[in-house]
């Protein structure tokens, strides 16, 4: 499953989307991103009857994108995302 | 102060109804599914995967009280005793507050699999235009979400939206759809990026001697066009199904359906129930994998 999280605003469109065929839980994002966005839970709160770990971006961090995620997107030359670097199985993909 | 009450044109009906050639007493397993939504809230009662009873009610402001109403509500049509369910699951904006749940899902997984149960199973992709959120699902034959977006940044292009047009213009909820199309010429969109810009936008034009049709319909084509960005973003794959209040209203949903190209699907459920269809189906499945109530 693709899990687009995040929002579209007047600004432009702000989305992490993991997808959860390849994520296997490990963890190695969460601890990857400055800023806390990610987290791994028990089981995939969209595929109730899958019962395996899944990274998600954090309820309380999914409407904060842009700002959340802005230090590590400077605007001239944007070094590769920790995130994005940190997953093995390249679940993780950002949308701006 | 005038005399009477006011009407409140945003109002719309409350329902419970129940299936007559179905007796609880035969089933094996009752599961419920409760919808606590930021406007409505559902609640399904299911027995052995099919439905039995569902009641429709508005929210208000207490999430646990709301829960145990719509629960009564339903209840009411029918002559269950409430310790028959095997299995209750909480959905929606207000699941974490459904006291009496055994486990809550998140609202996107519950939508594709009630749309998959309530439109059959050709349904991939899946519209759930709620009262301040709207989420567009991709699913497979057996309702499993495949892709997903969600916007609950903001509530423009929503259901309250709506219901705060209908009152501004003095247009009852359910006739919003017809009245819509009551125009000689289809006018511009109204500022889709907020509904409070939008209502301004629309004061200003009925200053300027718009009908309220005319108004109404700009709205229409405005929220048709926000809902539109988001589909768009997901990708559109036939068969389409929209679930939630907005289904109901054709002035946004014909011109949303314009912008596509595709016809969506019909039911002869109601589309609000979606939500709740799917997490009894969830603890329907739940059951049959032995977790259900111990009695």
């Amino acid at each position: 499953m693709l899990a687009n999280y995040g929002y579209t605003d007047g600004s432009g469109d702000y989305f992490i989307t993991i997808d959860t065929d390849k994520c296997n839980g490990c963890g190695e994002c969460v601890s990857a991103c400055p800023a806390g966005v990610l987290e791994v839970l028990d089981d995939d709160p969209n595929d109730p009857l899958r019962e395996e770990p899944v990274a998600v971006v954090g309820t309380n961090k999914r409407n904060k994108l842009k700002y959340e995620c802005n230090p590590c997107k400077p605007s001239i030359g944007r070094p590769p995302l920790p995130c994005i670097e940190a997953c093995k199985a390249g679940a993780i993909s950002h949308s701006w | 102060m005038p005399e009477g009450k006011k009407q409140e044109f945003w109002r719309w009906d409350e329902s419970n109804w129940k299936d007559p050639d179905i007796d609880w007493k035969d089933a094996k397993y009752i599961t419920v599914g409760i919808d606590v939504g930021s406007v409505s809230s559902q609640a399904v009662i299911m027995t052995d995967g099919q439905i039995y009873a569902y009641a429709n009610m508005r929210t208000g402001f207490d999430s646990p009280n709301s829960a145990r109403n719509v629960l009564n509500f339903a209840l009411k049509a029918t002559d269950m005793p409430e310790e028959r369910m095997d299995y209750c699951v909480g959905t929606g904006y207000g699941r974490v507050n459904v006291p009496f749940a055994d486990r809550s899902i998140t609202e996107i997984a519950c939508h594709a699999r009630g749309a998959n149960f309530i439109y059959g199973p050709e349904v991939r992709t899946v519209l759930d235009v709620g009262g301040q959120d709207i989420k567009a699902m991709q699913c497979d034959e057996k309702g499993k979400v495949t892709n997903f977006l969600m916007n609950d940044k903001c509530a423009a292009g929503t259901g309250r939206g709506m219901e705060v047009f209908a009152d501004l213009l003095g247009i009852p909820i359910t006739e919003v759809g017809e009245r819509s199309f009551q125009i000689d010429e289809e006018p511009p969109a109204v500022s889709n990026t907020c509904v409070v810009y939008a209502k301004s936008e629309a004061t200003g034009l009925l200053r300027k001697g718009w009908s309220t049709e005319q108004v109404l319909a700009a709205y229409c084509r405005a929220m048709a066009e926000r809902i539109y960005s988001l589909v768009e973003r997901m990708g559109v794959i036939p068969e389409f199904a929209i679930t939630g209040g907005m289904a109901k209203n054709r002035g946004v949903i014909d011109r949303l359906m314009a912008k596509i190209g595709l016809d969506p699907m019909k039911t002869k459920w109601d589309t609000q129930i979606a939500g709740a269809v799917g997490a009894a189906l969830f603890g329907y499945a739940l059951c049959l994998k032995g977790k259900g109530r111990k009695k």
